[in-house]
């Protein structure tokens, strides 16, 4: 889950760049950074998860 | 003035730790400090550089992504005179202690020595000037606004982004691999209350800090923000007055959630304004840097409990909500609150922080978290059980900070 989460989160940066260099409207740039975003969230959730989990079963 | 900044920080963290690890916490922050600069300047200002340096660039679209510095390593060929470069260099050899010092706060009480240095110089050779160079050396966030008309560009006058977000993100990564001090979460996940040994040096550091800061922003705002000489004072006053209404936010919050202000939430809430006030104070209006202050004060007093209690980040500092929060939180100022935003398009410059934040998030975290991890893995970084329950004075240097005092018997109190 943990290797998922960073995952998600190169993968959001990924959207975030591809939307600066690719798009050319100001609107669909912004619309794509904030899904991009929006991917890098999940994946620090992810993550925070993971090691929630992995906490209590040392606890 | 800068040094200030990293004097602070170092009080902040000892005072917030525990009795037992208390000359430990100052030894780390000295050592840190040496390997931040030697590292620095063997080898991370070849990779940050300055505008204009030498570079490698690709292009996509025919336009160019300035990616890397490729300056000669030691600081070869540099005159180390009062050019603008070499004052670059030395408030640099300054920051990257700054950042450096940020991480120590969260792997208080457990972080051992040795691996504290090693990854400070992963932090001071790699993480740090790379971002660095995308943001103050010409390179590709820098260039946003020339190269896509985004904004004007990433902006961060004074390491915002570069020297807090990236520190208090290593901040992150540390306390994750290292796992909470025993004692810190029942069985049942619930939080105990760890409170710092000495909260006199924890607020004599704020002020040190505040010193510190009135430094690093000004210089920041001269050398990396374009700002005129003059606006010096523009910049003392909205990093006094972001710092004042963050405590008192900070002091009014727990107030009300706790029935008193709380010593230690209301000096991480001065050092979240300060942190907050970083990027855009050169070009705030003074009621803008009261508002960016209060946020700013408001988000630590939660973020705080929200990491401690549901997400079991164990952070006896307090520094991922201060310097990595309350550094997002500075970014976006700049864009709504700032001229930088109110001159280059609002939404502009909003998409450009965005981007910048993205990065951070998308690409620091990753990074800083990997080689921690990796790091972890050939060099133990958490100090053993028996080593935590004795304290890391005893256990790394084999004397105490305080031999004279005896020892409270709730130190060792068992959860």
């Amino acid at each position: 889950m943990k290797l998922a989460g960073l995952l998600l989160l190169v993968a959001g940066w990924g959207i975030v760049m591809s939307a600066v260099a690719l798009l050319p409207s100001l609107m669909g740039r912004a619309g794509f950074a904030l899904a991009g975003v929006a991917v890098e969230l999940l994946g620090l959730a992810l993550i925070v998860n993971s090691h929630l989990v992995l906490s209590a079963g040392k606890g | 003035m800068v040094p200030m900044a990293c004097v602070g920080l170092a009080l902040v963290n000892t005072g917030l730790g525990r009795a037992r690890s208390a000359a430990h916490a100052m030894l780390s922050s000295l050592c840190v400090c040496s390997v931040a600069a030697i590292v620095y300047v063997i080898i991370g200002f070849s990779f940050q550089g300055t505008p204009g340096g030498q570079a490698h660039v690709f292009a996509i679209g025919g336009k160019t992504w300035n990616w890397i510095a490729a300056e000669p390593f030691f600081l070869r060929g540099l005159r180390l005179d009062f050019s603008p470069v070499s004052l670059i260099v030395l408030l640099q050899i300054f920051s990257v202690g700054l950042a450096s010092l940020i991480p120590l706060s969260s792997g208080a009480d457990r972080w051992r020595l040795g691996a504290t240095c090693v990854s400070t110089a992963l932090l001071a050779g790699l993480t740090y000037p790379l971002f660095a160079h995308w943001v103050w050396g010409g390179g590709w966030l820098a260039q946003l606004g020339a190269n896509y008309g985004v904004g004007s560009g990433f902006v961060d006058g004074g390491g915002c982004s570069t020297i807090q977000v990236v520190g208090g993100l290593t901040a992150l990564s540390i306390t994750w691999i290292l796992g909470p001090r025993p004692g810190k979460y029942t069985p049942e996940g619930t939080s105990a209350a760890i409170p710092g040994h000495n909260v006199v040096l924890v607020l004599l550091g704020c002020f040190f800090a505040w010193i510190g800061w009135l430094g690093l922003n000004s210089s920041g705002a001269i050398l990396f923000g374009g700002a005129e000489p003059s606006r010096v004072i523009l910049v003392a006053v909205n990093t006094t007055l972001s710092a004042a209404a963050s405590a008192l936010m900070a002091a009014a919050v727990t107030r009300i959630r706790f029935g008193g202000p709380d010593a230690s939430l209301v000096a991480n809430g001065w050092l979240a304004g300060l942190v907050a006030s970083c990027a855009g104070a050169a070009f705030l209006k003074p009621a803008a840097g009261i508002l960016v202050g209060a946020v700013a004060g408001a988000l630590v007093a939660f973020a705080i409990d929200l990491l401690e209690s549901r997400l079991g980040v164990d952070d006896p500092g307090g520094a991922i909500s201060v310097h990595a929060i309350g550094g997002l939180w500075g970014l976006c100022a700049v864009a709504s609150l700032s001229e930088v935003g109110a001159q280059s398009g609002s939404r502009g410059q909003w998409l450009a922080q965005l981007v910048g934040m993205a990065t951070l998030l998308g690409f620091v975290l990753p990074l800083t978290y990997g080689l921690n991890w990796l790091l972890n893995r050939v060099y133990r970084q958490r100090v053993d059980v028996e080593g935590e329950w004795r304290g890391m004075d005893l256990q790394e240097l084999g004397a105490g900070a305080y031999p004279e005092f005896v020892v409270h018997s709730d130190d060792f109190i068992q959860g």
